[in-house]
């Protein structure tokens, strides 16, 4: 389009553009693209003691070439009970506070577009601050809010709500907290950004019409919101599942989550190829959404 | 609308009640003269003193400062490539995949980003410390670049730089001199973004580092599994205040310049 109204385009224009391609490409092929089909090579191999360690997958014998691929990573981690209860546990708990979460969202969300334009920009700033501050100190200071000596527990001791401290640190309430608190822009912002772009005199038609105005939310407000409902659900879900921070610090050792199996096999067991076949069968569980996602997003782009 | 005020109101309330509770106590709390978070020992300046004089902790914020400024400095030009990529030359070859790769590690978990470049860095033998850090932050932090130059991009009026090649001006001077100027607000808060994200990154960091090089986040991370310290509050309060600082900077000098191109047109 840019280019329709000038002369065509020259031989060197074209070297440029094509370079111009290039630059981004190359980066992300070789640090983005590359280092995945890595993670699937080394989950085939066999785990030594050394660095790197793990066997390389081919070996030069004299005249033949040998290729040694090990599934047995992939069996193990596809029949041992402890990684499959940690992928239920992190699908389950990336479900409960994805779903928590748009109950806190929307109506914030909602709340934020009924406001005059000027308000809404404040209070959307407002929502944004605490996700440029670190997610790891924030984390920390739920510690702090939710230990048995902790403030939460001090406070409803005070009251007289409790007699005995309530255990909730180390607990999967503290991590629902720690997810839904520090994700929660996340789903602010889609959810936000299409309700405040929704066309008004849609609503007010339907009120026009002799809708109550519940009803006018859900048969107009709520399905135009979908979109960024959806959105935000993609954003929060998908990195959830993968969580390391959050379930270190404020779950217990009783609920593992994926993405600390995957750590503890890499700095406790020094098992890389094991690690490596946890994260790509956690990818492949995570193929589903961001295949959906990604086409969602190149379809609104067009 | 079609709620009553109240309901907003109150749901506004909350939620940025929660949102802002931690952020508090964390402040609060840093001025606090006792050890105890439950117990207010009065207030006191000392945690501030002992993360001063902490040489561990000063090392981690210097590595942490200089791979956010060098990652995000790359992310920013990287990133302004593949939005004049995306949104300029609408048809190429692989575009799709390019499109793809750019939005991945935002919904990516971090975890299997970081395997995967702690393995690619192993393979290609190079030796792990704060360029490997950098490397990795500047590949995770491109997309989220990408993405707001990429929506402020979409928004420029093509007509413009149109007319400056129409008077003879080379496509790639006419970008530099008439859409770059308006791209200045987008590419502050690409850059505030990306270092922000790298700034507080512990998992990438901990998978592509070697010894000797430890980020800001894997100090505080090791000490927080060591026990709670107080001195924990004093770090984030200081952090937090650069951040709010440059954020309300970045708001004021996009507001400034946007206010200056309206005044222009």
């Amino acid at each position: 389009m840019a280019h329709s109204s000038a002369a065509a385009p020259s031989a060197k224009a074209n070297w440029g553009k094509r370079l111009l391609i290039a630059i981004p490409y190359a980066w992300l092929l070789v640090l983005f693209l590359a280092p995945f089909a890595l993670v699937a090579g080394i989950s085939l191999s066999t785990v030594r003691l050394g660095m790197p360690p793990f066997e390389p997958l081919t070996a030069w014998d004299g005249s033949i070439l040998n290729l040694r691929l090990n599934f047995e990573n992939f069996l193990y981690v596809l029949t041992d009970d402890t990684y499959l209860l940690a992928y239920l546990t992190s699908l389950k708990i990336a479900a409960i506070s994805t779903a928590a979460m748009l109950f806190i969202a929307y109506p914030l969300a909602y709340g934020i577009a009924s406001c005059s334009p000027s308000s809404r920009s404040l209070l959307v700033f407002l929502v944004i601050v605490p996700f440029w501050s670190s997610m790891l100190i924030r984390v920390y200071s739920w510690m702090s809010i939710l230990r048995n000596d902790g403030l939460l527990n001090a406070l409803l001791l005070k009251i007289g709500l409790i007699s005995e401290p309530l255990r909730i640190l180390n607990t999967e309430t503290a991590i629902y907290i720690g997810i839904v608190y520090t994700y929660l822009p996340f789903m602010v912002l889609p959810i936000y950004s299409t309700l405040s772009s929704a066309d008004r005199t849609l609503i007010e038609a339907a009120r026009d019409l002799g809708c109550s105005r519940i009803s006018a939310f859900w048969r107009v407000t709520f399905p135009l919101s979908l979109p960024g409902v959806l959105a935000g659900c993609a954003l929060v879900f998908i990195p959830v599942v993968g969580e390391f921070v959050i379930p270190d610090l404020l779950g217990g050792a009783d609920t593992q989550m994926i993405g600390r199996a995957i750590w503890l096999e890499f700095f406790n067991n020094r098992d890389w190829p094991m690690a490596a076949a946890v994260t790509i069968v956690l990818l492949a569980l995570l193929v589903v959404p961001i295949v959906y996602f990604q086409s969602r997003q190149s379809r609104e782009q067009g | 609308m079609t709620k009553p005020r109240w309901f907003n109101r109150l749901s506004i309330l909350f939620g940025l009640a929660f949102l802002y509770l931690p952020i508090v106590v964390l402040v609060v709390y840093s001025f606090n003269g006792s050890k105890l978070v439950t117990v207010w020992g009065g207030f006191s300046t000392q945690w501030y003193a002992t993360v001063l004089n902490n040489p561990s902790i000063i090392e981690g914020a210097k590595v942490s400062f200089l791979v956010a400024a060098v990652s995000a400095t790359a992310a920013t030009l990287l990133g302004t490539l593949a939005a004049i990529v995306m949104v300029r030359l609408r048809r190429f070859r692989g575009r799709a995949l390019l499109n793809g790769m750019l939005l991945a590690p935002m919904v990516m978990p971090e975890v299997v980003m970081a395997v995967s470049m702690l393995l690619m860095f192993v393979t290609l033998g190079i030796d792990r410390g704060p360029l490997t850090i950098t490397l990795a932050h500047t590949t995770f932090t491109l997309c989220f670049a990408t993405v707001v130059l990429q929506s402020r991009l979409v928004e420029l009026d093509p007509s413009l730089e149109e007319a400056a090649r129409d008077l003879g001006c080379p496509p790639a001077k006419a970008f530099v001199s008439v859409a770059l100027p308006n791209m200045i607000p987008a590419l502050v808060s690409a850059w505030l973004l990306s270092f922000t994200l790298s700034l507080d990154d512990l998992v990438i960091s901990s998978f592509t580092t070697g010894p000797g090089a430890s980020t800001l986040p894997m100090k505080i991370y090791s000490q927080i599994k060591f026990g709670v310290t107080p001195e924990i509050n004093a770090i984030s309060t200081i952090i937090l205040g650069i951040v709010v600082f440059g954020l309300v900077a970045a708001q004021l000098v996009s507001r400034r310049s946007e206010q200056r191109v309206s005044a222009a047109a």
